[in-house]
């Protein structure tokens, strides 16, 4: 286990820096941040200079090792734009983008495995039908799309709901929260459902697959003719079973969430990194760019390490490091 | 009832595929949507390009409304002054165009790259499947983004983009088919008899691999569309004077707030269609071809 | 008569696809007393396994019980209610299905699997329910019971695996067994050994058991009585000695010619020519008389059940003679 979790932090590392150099030629070919931060106006002396300033004339390879160095020490320059550290800038607004993309995790998971049930043990009944049209409707919703018709219904029509910024916070462990304060769940709302929709509908679509696919099999027979309640049968064995490749796909798919958060942020207002990553990009805002994609380049190793640690935790076939996980 | 051994095996699919309809429904939305995008500039009321035809007086009509010369903008028209019905009908073009241009190349550079892993296998293979495996772990939407920031506007950017997310997928189906059937028997009887490799993967290999690939192709050719709409959506890809459904969205984005929601409205519901008649059709394709189903 | 703790009187249980009805049990019946062994023969196809399910409510859709009674100790098992077959499932009927792999949960733990097939017909706490959980595995002769109850089925070879689930369905000292080919996934050495251990606890504890089998040296060693099925129904049944040693529907004396070890050397092996019809496409009439050795023009009629012993009973127009 031990052996296996090194190698795997081995690959990881090499992952990192394979990405920090591809992320570094990819964004060093943007156009010439220069240009924008600096008055028209300006002669060529003033554009050298600004240059310098921004470390822009050394040759590319310095560049990047310059930019390696202080990476290992997580200092990722200065925003251009802002002049503050840039991981500073991005770790000031990850939390608003985690708790979004937690919120929206939940409903996806709270309302997805169940309506999913359903829709597998009775896929003829009214409701099943019902729950497949619907996850097919709501697999298909464009995300940004949904967010503008949810904006028209609720914030311009019915005007119950707020359709931008973040709401108020309070501080949970030196880390400002929203969904504790009513003001901040109206807020939270609309781009947390905006977000989860497409989760939710890939959820019910899994659960419903796994489902009916579980019920055909023997085990559930012999459940039953050993006079188990349909409760326990559903409940524990079917569950269990269909669990484990649900929660792979659910850890795999909150680093999707994470990315279209992008989305949803900029429709909403939503002051998180995604938004922070659009305008970086319109303002060619190198570092930002650069410390956003390897902070999330991190966090999704992060989360595949331990979807992989919990997918052996669930399934007692699979133990880390031995025979190969049956993905 | 016929005697099910004397169909082959095309109308047996037609007449399963049939049982659901609407998988049919899906289908025939769709073949109207491709039939609007190849017609387009024919059956569109206004060419909403052409900058002569335009006048700007005619902006931000409601839906119904009438042009000052009498025509009617069935579904309103933008703050240019273009009619939306004309401007749905050319995005609808693009939309499709850019989604099924993009699935057809990832296809092919999916399908070669993993008919090659799986048939030489050792370090080619590796290979192959640890880059697969590595673009495969991060979100499509992200590597695009950064692409595109990189490439800058363009269709023909956008189709790389949209390329490149998209190639894995289809090469990581192929190996998995392609190694499958590289077990069997028939195809250590062609090696025994010597036929050319290149015959072998093409003749006999790829045939059996197409079903998993015709699901996944066809439920990728809605993502790369809505793909392509989000990042038209966030700035991205396409140029003004090639507008998708998504940069139409865009534009009308700003006009929300003061309830002039059909400039983005509209289009949603032409991409929403789109998209769900694909899954639809996807779906019941999926039903059909999938053994495990089989009663 | 009223000594019999089942009776099944001419089941029927059909499936009604979209190719057209499967008469997969077709007026079937049979009875079985208390503390004897049945064994229902028949090749794959014959009904013998959802003649099984049938019994225990356990039939899919499409398939239902369309006609006929299972009499248990006295209730009519057709019209039962949910909360009435769960109070009879595992408790006074238990069932132990073919592949054992299949038929214990793979996620769920040993103790899990036994303790919840206690404790769903008895309110006991999880202490005493391990407790008898300890005592089934040691009475089914499996070592070290502490450790293997905290283990999970992959651990465990074919062999073990199902003495499990003899395990689990004896627990709850049921009336009647239901064996689903249980011997037919194992290797010839461990079938020999569950079969000897298999008959040894029923005689023990009175049960009675109604053994599925396709293989009649088996029933020959271990069952009292005999039924023999065929595309649906029952061709023959009666005593083991009457069935084996005076088998008369040309279908039993195939499948008893056909057992190797009853050859002569040298000669070539008997079998029993063409194939199992598809039971979609069953003509009326006797639907063994394409194979059958004594066809003669009335078996395009069915032929019904005669009884020329009390408890021997044949269905054929032409047996052989007894």
């Amino acid at each position: 286990m031990l052996a296996y979790a090194i190698r795997r932090l081995g690959q990881s590392v090499f992952v990192l820096v394979l990405m920090s150099f591809l992320v570094f030629v990819g964004v060093y070919a943007i156009g010439n941040p220069v240009e924008l931060l600096v008055n028209p106006q300006a002669d060529e002396a003033e554009r050298l200079r600004a240059t310098a300033a921004l470390g822009l004339d050394k040759p590319f390879l310095e560049q990047y090792w310059i930019f390696l160095k202080g990476a290992a020490g997580g200092d990722f320059g200065k925003s251009f734009v802002f002049n503050v550290p840039a991981l500073s800038l991005i770790l000031d607004k990850l939390p608003a983008t985690i708790e979004l993309a937690f919120v929206a995790m939940v409903i996806a998971v709270l309302l997805g495995i169940p309506l999913g049930l359903v829709a597998g043990l009775k896929p003829d009944s009214f409701a099943g039908r019902a729950i497949m049209a619907g996850s097919i409707v709501g697999f298909s919703l464009p995300t940004f799309w949904v967010g503008l018709v949810l904006i028209m219904a609720f914030s311009v029509h019915l005007g119950w709901l707020p359709s931008n910024g973040r709401g108020e916070t309070v501080m949970v462990a030196g880390i400002p929260v929203s969904f504790l304060t009513a003001d901040g769940l109206a807020h939270l709302a609309m781009p947390a459902f905006n977000l989860a929709l497409f989760k939710l509908s890939l959820l019910i679509r899994l659960t419903r697959a796994g489902t009916r696919e579980a019920v055909l099999q023997d085990y559930v027979k012999f459940a039953r003719a050993k006079g188990l309640s349909q409760t326990r049968v559903i409940g524990v064995h079917v569950l269990k079973n269909i669990l484990i490749p649900i929660v792979t796909v659910i850890g795999l798919e909150l680093g999707s969430v994470i990315a279209f958060a992008i989305v949803t942020e900029s429709i909403f207002a939503w002051p998180g990194t995604g938004k922070l990553l659009i305008d970086s990009i319109n303002q060619l805002d190198r570092p930002v760019i650069v410390a956003y994609l390897l902070v999330i380049v991190t966090l999704f190793i992060v989360i595949n390490f331990v979807v992989d640690l919990l997918y052996s935790l669930l399934d007692p076939r699979v133990r880390l490091g031995g025979a190969a996980a049956a993905h | 009832m016929g005697n099910p051994s004397a169909e082959g095996p095309w109308a047996r699919f037609r007449a399963e595929f049939a049982e659901s309809r609407l998988a049919l429904a899906g289908l025939a939305v769709l073949v109207a949507i491709i039939a609007i995008a190849l017609l387009a500039p024919v059956i569109s009321p206004q060419n909403p390009y052409d900058l002569a035809q335009l006048d700007v007086l005619d902006s931000k009509l409601a839906p119904g409304e009438k042009s000052a010369d009498g025509r009617t903008y069935w579904l309103g028209t933008d703050d240019q002054g273009r009619d939306m019905l004309s401007g749905i009908f050319y995005g609808l073009r693009i939309s499709l165009g850019v989604g099924v241009a993009s699935t057809v190349f990832a296809l092919a550079i999916g399908l070669a790259l993993g008919l090659v892993a799986a048939y030489f296998g050792g370090w080619v293979d590796t290979l192959v499947m640890r880059v697969v495996d590595i673009q495969l772990s991060f979100p499509a939407i992200l590597i695009a983004l950064i692409l595109l920031a990189v490439l800058g506007q363009g269709v023909d950017k956008i189709v790389v983009a949209l390329v490149t997310v998209q190639w894995a997928y289809y090469a990581r189906t192929v190996r998995s088919s392609a190694l499958v059937e590289r077990q069997k028997e028939y195809i250590e009887a062609a090696r025994v008899l010597a036929l050319g490799q290149a015959r072998i993967v093409f003749r006999h290999l790829l045939p059996n691999c197409l079903p998993p690939l015709i699901v996944v192709a066809t439920v990728q050719v809605a993502h790369a569309i809505a793909l392509e709409a989000t990042l038209s959506f966030l700035g991205l890809g396409l140029p003004v004077t090639e507008p998708s459904l998504g940069l139409l969205i865009s534009n009308g984005f700003q006009y929300l707030l003061s309830g002039k929601y059909w400039i983005s409205f509209y289009p949603g519901i032409a991409l929403l269609a789109t998209i769900m008649a694909i899954n639809l059709v996807a779906d019941q394709l999926r039903d059909v071809l999938n053994p495990r189903l089989r009663r | 008569m009223s000594s019999a703790l089942l009776e099944v009187e001419g089941l029927r249980t059909h499936f009604h696809t979209k190719a057209g009805v499967v008469r997969a049990v077709d007026d079937v019946s049979f009875r079985v007393t208390r503390g004897r062994i049945l064994g229902l023969v028949g090749e794959s196809g014959s009904g013998k396994s959802m003649t099984g399910y049938s019994i225990l409510g356990l039939v899919d859709a499409p398939g239902r019980i369309e006609g006929g009674r299972i009499t248990f100790d006295g209730t009519d098992l057709t019209r039962l209610d949910a909360a009435a077959w769960r109070r009879l499932r595992g408790n006074r009927i238990a069932m132990i299905f073919q592949d054992p792999m299949m038929t214990l949960n793979p996620v769920l733990r040993i103790d899990t699997q036994i303790v919840e097939a206690i404790r769903a017909h008895a309110d006991v706490s999880r202490e005493s329910a391990l407790a008898r959980a300890r005592e089934a595995l040691a009475r089914v002769g499996i070592p070290s019971p502490d450790e293997r109850l905290k283990a999970y089925p992959h651990h465990f070879s074919g062999g073990m695996r199902q003495r499990v689930a003899i395990a689990i369905a004896l627990v709850n000292h049921p009336d009647l067994i239901i064996a689903d080919e249980p011997t037919t996934a194992l290797d010839v050495t461990i079938q020999g050994q569950i079969l000897f251990e298999m008959q040894k606890l029923c005689r023990e504890s009175g049960t009675a058991l109604i053994w599925i089998t396709h293989d009649l040296s088996v029933i020959a060693g271990l069952a009292d009585e005999v039924c023999v099925m065929y595309a649906g129904r029952v061709v023959e049944s009666g005593t083991v000695a009457e069935i084996i040693d005076g088998p008369r529907h040309p279908y039993t004396r195939g499948l008893i010619d056909s057992v190797p070890s009853r050859n002569e050397r040298g000669r070539p092996l008997h079998q029993i020519p063409g194939m199992t019809p598809s039971l979609l496409e069953l003509a009326p009439g006797c639907p063994f008389r394409e194979r059958c050795e004594r066809v003669v023009a009335g078996c395009t009629v069915s032929p019904d059940v005669s009884e020329p012993l009390p408890g021997r009973r044949l269905r054929c127009h032409n047996p052989h003679a007894a």
